[in-house]
């Protein structure tokens, strides 16, 4: 019987302790039976909280996944599924990667002033990576999260926590336009069709509203934001 | 001796290759592999300055009156005046990287030597459009140990020229911003002036455009929608090797 597979042999490498038995009753087994020990889960507990004033954030969306894995990169275009999330703050395109490990997504929007906590797994892997992102839902495309973190330094009961910039997404105009701004200011459209802006992440330039002289605007001047827009706060629970 | 070496990496910042590692230059100089990082949607950078030199100096402080060549810089994007102060401190410098304007999102990347004493960094570059803009690190001590390190950059005001925003001159001391060509097609004009007279006459945190949504009038030649910031603008990623 073989138990062993390729699959498992990453987890191995820190789980140290593989039993071989069986072996001396057949000279003609070549796949010594191996009894593994029980799967090594990792689990990180992920606190999102909104430091904004008045921009509420899309459901949270958290991954872990391989260094391989980048969700956005400054002067790079976004992918389709970052678009989509920093259009109409819908994490559902960013986590149905299959290249992920395991993801977890918040079912709510998260006030200003709000903190909600998600908790996220994955079994045998100790140099996971972790992404976290989320709208800014009162604006054409803002977006705030951590990008690909290593975990692996991170023991048990250890927190890593990071005040986080908000990014543009680069990929719809900042007009800031009736219907174009899912959040509660406006509850417009979300995602938009194409690549209508710099179609390059950056640093959010922040909100210019109505009052500060952008007329098509339906912004006010509680919807403006500064940075860090939120904090992000993973301890590892085992 | 002061070196300057300019190394262009257009866009393979984000690799830093072995070669780099063998151009130390003496067993005691520190070799430090320098990129600066545009994180704005829509403000240049002119020629950017780098310069490693002794901590009793620096390039700029806030709430003192600026120098005039950081005004020169701040003002017109002309580094010219803080390379021979540098230089005469017996400072490293690492002129221009970008090999002239740095745009939004971009990278430029350079090497660096420093010689003994040439403790701290200093890094400056105009902001465009801003009327005496810049971005700035005011003497970031050089660790000693190799590694990688990660340095976010705020925009400051000279306090040298009022923010009128409005199109003009590099020169010190004259009104208005100096447009080089890649600007011209994305500036309003027409703006009638914002500013007029200096607030704060010191070097200070820079209190942002406001531009305005009116290509051919109203207060700003500025576009306020895309040539806005928030801090951080720059983001200096600094490899030591020994």
């Amino acid at each position: 019987m073989k138990l062993f597979t390729n699959k498992l042999r990453v987890g191995l490498v820190t789980a140290s302790i593989v039993v071989i038995a069986g072996c001396s009753d057949s000279d003609n087994n070549e796949d010594p039976e191996i009894v593994l020990p029980a799967p090594v889960p990792y689990t990180y507990q992920v606190t999102v909280t909104n430091l904004t004033h008045a921009q509420p954030l899309s459901p949270i969306a958290v991954a872990l996944h391989s260094s391989d894995v980048k969700w956005w990169s400054i002067g790079e275009a976004a992918s389709d599924a970052l678009a989509s999330l920093a259009e109409s703050g819908s994490n559902e395109a960013l986590l149905s990667n299959a290249a992920l490990f395991s993801s977890a997504a918040g079912n709510a929007p998260v006030a200003p002033g709000e903190s909600v906590t998600l908790e996220i797994s994955v079994d045998d892997i100790a140099n996971a990576h972790i992404s976290v992102a989320t709208m800014l839902v009162n604006t054409n495309d803002a977006f705030s999260g951590v990008n690909g973190v290593d975990l692996s330094s991170l023991e048990v009961g250890g927190v890593y926590q990071r005040n986080a910039h908000v990014y543009d997404a680069g990929t719809e105009e900042n007009t800031e336009a009736m219907g174009t701004i899912p959040g509660p200011a406006d509850s417009g459209e979300g995602n938009s069709e194409g690549r209508e802006a710099h179609d390059v992440v950056t640093l959010h330039p922040g909100v210019v509203t109505a009052g500060d002289g952008l007329t098509t605007s339906v912004l006010s001047a509680d919807h403006k934001f500064d940075n860090p827009g939120v904090r992000i706060s993973i301890t590892r629970m085992e | 001796m002061v070196r300057s070496k300019v190394k262009l990496s257009v866009m393979s910042t984000l690799v830093v290759s072995a070669t780099a590692f063998s151009m130390v230059s003496s067993l005691q100089a520190a070799e430090l592999n320098v990129t600066v990082q545009n994180l704005t949607q829509g403000i240049y950078f002119t020629p950017i300055l780098v310069s490693a030199h002794s901590s009793d100096a620096s390039l700029f402080e806030l709430g003192d009156t600026a120098s005039t060549e950081l005004q020169a810089m701040a003002e017109g994007g002309d580094i010219i005046g803080l390379v021979s102060l540098t230089d005469s401190l017996s400072a490293n410098n690492l002129t221009n990287p970008a090999e002239g304007l740095l745009a939004p999102a971009q990278s430029a990347q350079g090497m660096l030597s420093t010689d003994d004493g040439n403790t701290v960094l200093s890094v400056v570059a105009m902001m465009l459009p801003t009327n005496d803009g810049f971005i700035g690190l005011d003497n970031w001590p050089i660790p000693t140990e190799a590694g990688t390190y990660t340095v976010y950059l705020n925009a400051y005001d000279a306090g040298t020229e009022a923010n009128d925003e409005v199109r003009g001159s590099g020169m010190p001391g004259m009104a208005g911003f100096p447009v080089p060509g890649p600007l011209a097609p994305l500036l309003g004009e027409g703006g009638t002036g914002l500013d007029a007279t200096i607030a704060n006459a010191a070097v200070n945190i820079h209190p942002g455009n406001i531009g305005d949504d009116n290509e051919s009038g109203g207060v700003s030649d500025v576009n306020n929608t895309v040539q806005r910031w928030l801090n951080p603008v720059a983001k200096v990623t600094i490899v030591i090797s020994e």
